[in-house]
């Protein structure tokens, strides 16, 4: 078990502060980092993967500073965003040669193991120069679980990724974290966040606005409508009812969409009250979803905040 | 401290097609200058003398250097791919040093080679020219291969910076101008040449033989000891 803590870390650029003030500890199963772009989540995953020395506080693995700590990369597995990576090698020398740098007793072994991981044994003999971008994720993902390391790092690995290599790689990293790694990924696109981490933090502008479980974070906004939209048997009988009780604050009947849009201000209450309404006046719900619990809504509070 | 993965990842970047062109390309138009000349105007140990000074020795081997010293290093820097070498328990200095030997192998196939065989072409060694400028060429490819790895490291224009001391300062000043040539790999390479050629050969350098071996000492060792410490500190600042 290796987990990354960040104590009171700043890092500034001049005068740009990237980083500010940011305390989190980040332990085994799926870790999210998220906020917009420019927000310093790269500058905080450089510095989880010593590659930039923080300002001010410390960045440790379990106990001892990443900064300048060539052996922090045993435990270590480190997926860049940006695409440089030996394009005139093939796949196979690529993952071969970080197996070696690794100092592994079996190179071609892990290489093997690494590269059937990430599905990529097809197309391991052909140049990376080939490759499309998802397979190039692939690749880099296996560079970095070659030594099979218990901490992951990946900065925005999602990017430019098709809908299918996006499940892949989602299926992957959750397995990764149900083994007990601590994986860490950024991602400025809320629904990758809100499908793969069970846990997230979230930085704007530089600050730890949020941490912690996504659904748990949203509800502790109380002071923020959420709204609901309903479909049911009897949507006016519905809406009728729903507006008499002090739990919403408004009611749209959206002709569109055939269906109810509301939205609640007392979000413990409105749950309960649901179900229970629709029980007492013989209506059937077809369909209730959040139509805000993205991580947009999330986003545009906490950057507003 | 030589790590062969290293090695061989940095003989590939630098021998990929394009670069390799570039490689031949001087030392193939020497060994055709040297070709012509020696049928137009015989054995000539004047002439040898100055083709090898002016042009090998002055224009072909830092040139080299810089396309070997700064590619060892430069574009992996550039592209970010350094990564995947420092992600890992590797000492720096054994990178700095694997890369160093690998650009030093690369120019001194590269220059002190052609050199050697230029040199038997124009005069067949004659007063040990060919051997003398080959020596000195190698042990400027050594200085040449750290002073422009170090560059590589320190800074995203490498080979800008260093084709102008190539160019600018080694072949234009280190030549003519006397103050500048005291400061010139070029010259402390040949106090060397000019010891292992016959004492009419006349070659001459700017700098004695002690001094010549000092300096060069000097710039290899603390340039691949600050590459190396350079190459410890790598930050890689994020795109925002």
């Amino acid at each position: 078990m290796t987990s990354l803590h960040i104590d009171d870390t700043s890092r500034w650029f001049g005068n740009v502060v990237a980083v500010n003030d940011i305390t989190m500890d980040i332990g085994p199963g799926v870790t999210g980092l998220l906020g917009p772009n420019g927000a310093g989540k790269s500058t905080l995953i450089n510095m989880m993967g010593g590659f930039l020395p923080p300002s001010t506080g410390s960045v440790t693995l379990d106990t001892s500073p990443i900064w300048r700590n060539q052996e922090a990369y045993k435990e270590i597995g480190l997926v860049p965003e940006r695409e440089g990576m030996y394009d005139f090698l093939t796949g196979w020398d690529f993952v071969l040669a970080n197996a070696e740098l690794h100092k592994l007793p079996d190179p071609a072994a892990a290489a093997r193991k690494a590269l059937a991981t990430v599905e990529m044994e097809q197309a391991q003999d052909r140049k990376i120069s080939t490759y499309s971008k998802g397979m190039r994720q692939r690749v880099k993902m296996a560079s970095a679980l070659v030594h099979d390391p218990s901490v992951l790092l990946l900065d925005e690995p999602f990017n430019g990724m098709d809908p299918r290599q996006r499940m892949q790689l989602m299926q992957l990293l959750r397995n990764m974290g149900d083994e007990g790694r601590t994986v860490l990924f950024s991602s400025h696109i809320l629904e990758e966040v809100e499908q793969l981490a069970s846990h997230i933090e979230v930085i704007v502008a530089g600050r730890h606005a949020a941490s912690g479980d996504f659904r748990k974070i949203r509800r502790l906004m109380t002071d923020r409508p959420h709204r609901y939209l309903v479909r049911s048997s009897d949507d006016r009988r519905l809406a009728a009812a729903l507006i008499a009780d002090a739990s919403t604050a408004g009611i749209q009947l959206d002709w569109d969409e055939k269906a109810l849009q509301i939205q609640a201000i007392d979000f413990g209450r409105f749950t309960e009250l649901l179900p229970k309404l629709a029980r007492e006046h013989g209506i059937r719900l077809y369909t209730v979803s959040p139509s805000d619990e993205s991580l947009e809504s999330v986003f545009s509070y906490l950057v507003a905040a | 401290m030589y790590n062969q993965t290293v090695a061989r990842l940095t003989y590939r970047a630098l021998l990929g097609r394009r670069r390799a062109l570039l490689l031949c390309a001087l030392p193939l138009l020497l060994l055709i200058v040297a070709g012509a000349v020696r049928g137009l105007t015989g054995a000539d140990d004047q002439v040898t003398t100055q083709l090898l000074g002016g042009f090998a020795m002055a224009t072909m081997v830092p040139l080299i250097g810089v396309i070997a010293g700064t590619g060892a290093i430069g574009p992996e820097i550039d592209d970010g791919s350094v990564v995947y070498l420092l992600a890992k328990p590797l000492k720096r200095s054994s990178i700095i040093v694997t890369k160093l030997l690998v650009a030093i192998g690369v120019t001194v196939t590269f220059s002190a080679v052609p050199t050697l065989l230029a040199g038997y072409i124009l005069n067949g060694n004659s007063q040990q020219i060919a051997v003398a400028y080959a020596v000195a060429a190698a042990i400027a490819s050594v200085a040449y291969s750290a002073l422009f790895l170090l560059l590589g490291t320190v800074s995203r224009h490498a080979v800008v910076i260093g084709l102008v001391y190539a160019l600018i300062w080694e072949a234009l000043f280190g030549s003519m101008v006397p103050g500048a040539r005291a400061l010139s790999v070029q010259q402390w390479a040949l106090a060397l040449a000019q010891k292992v050629a016959d004492s009419g050969a006349g070659i001459s350098s700017e700098v004695g033989v002690t001094t010549g071996v000092t300096l060069l000492v000097v710039a290899t060792l603390g340039g691949t000891w600050y590459a190396s410490r350079k190459l410890r500190t790598l930050t890689l600042a994020g795109e925002e």
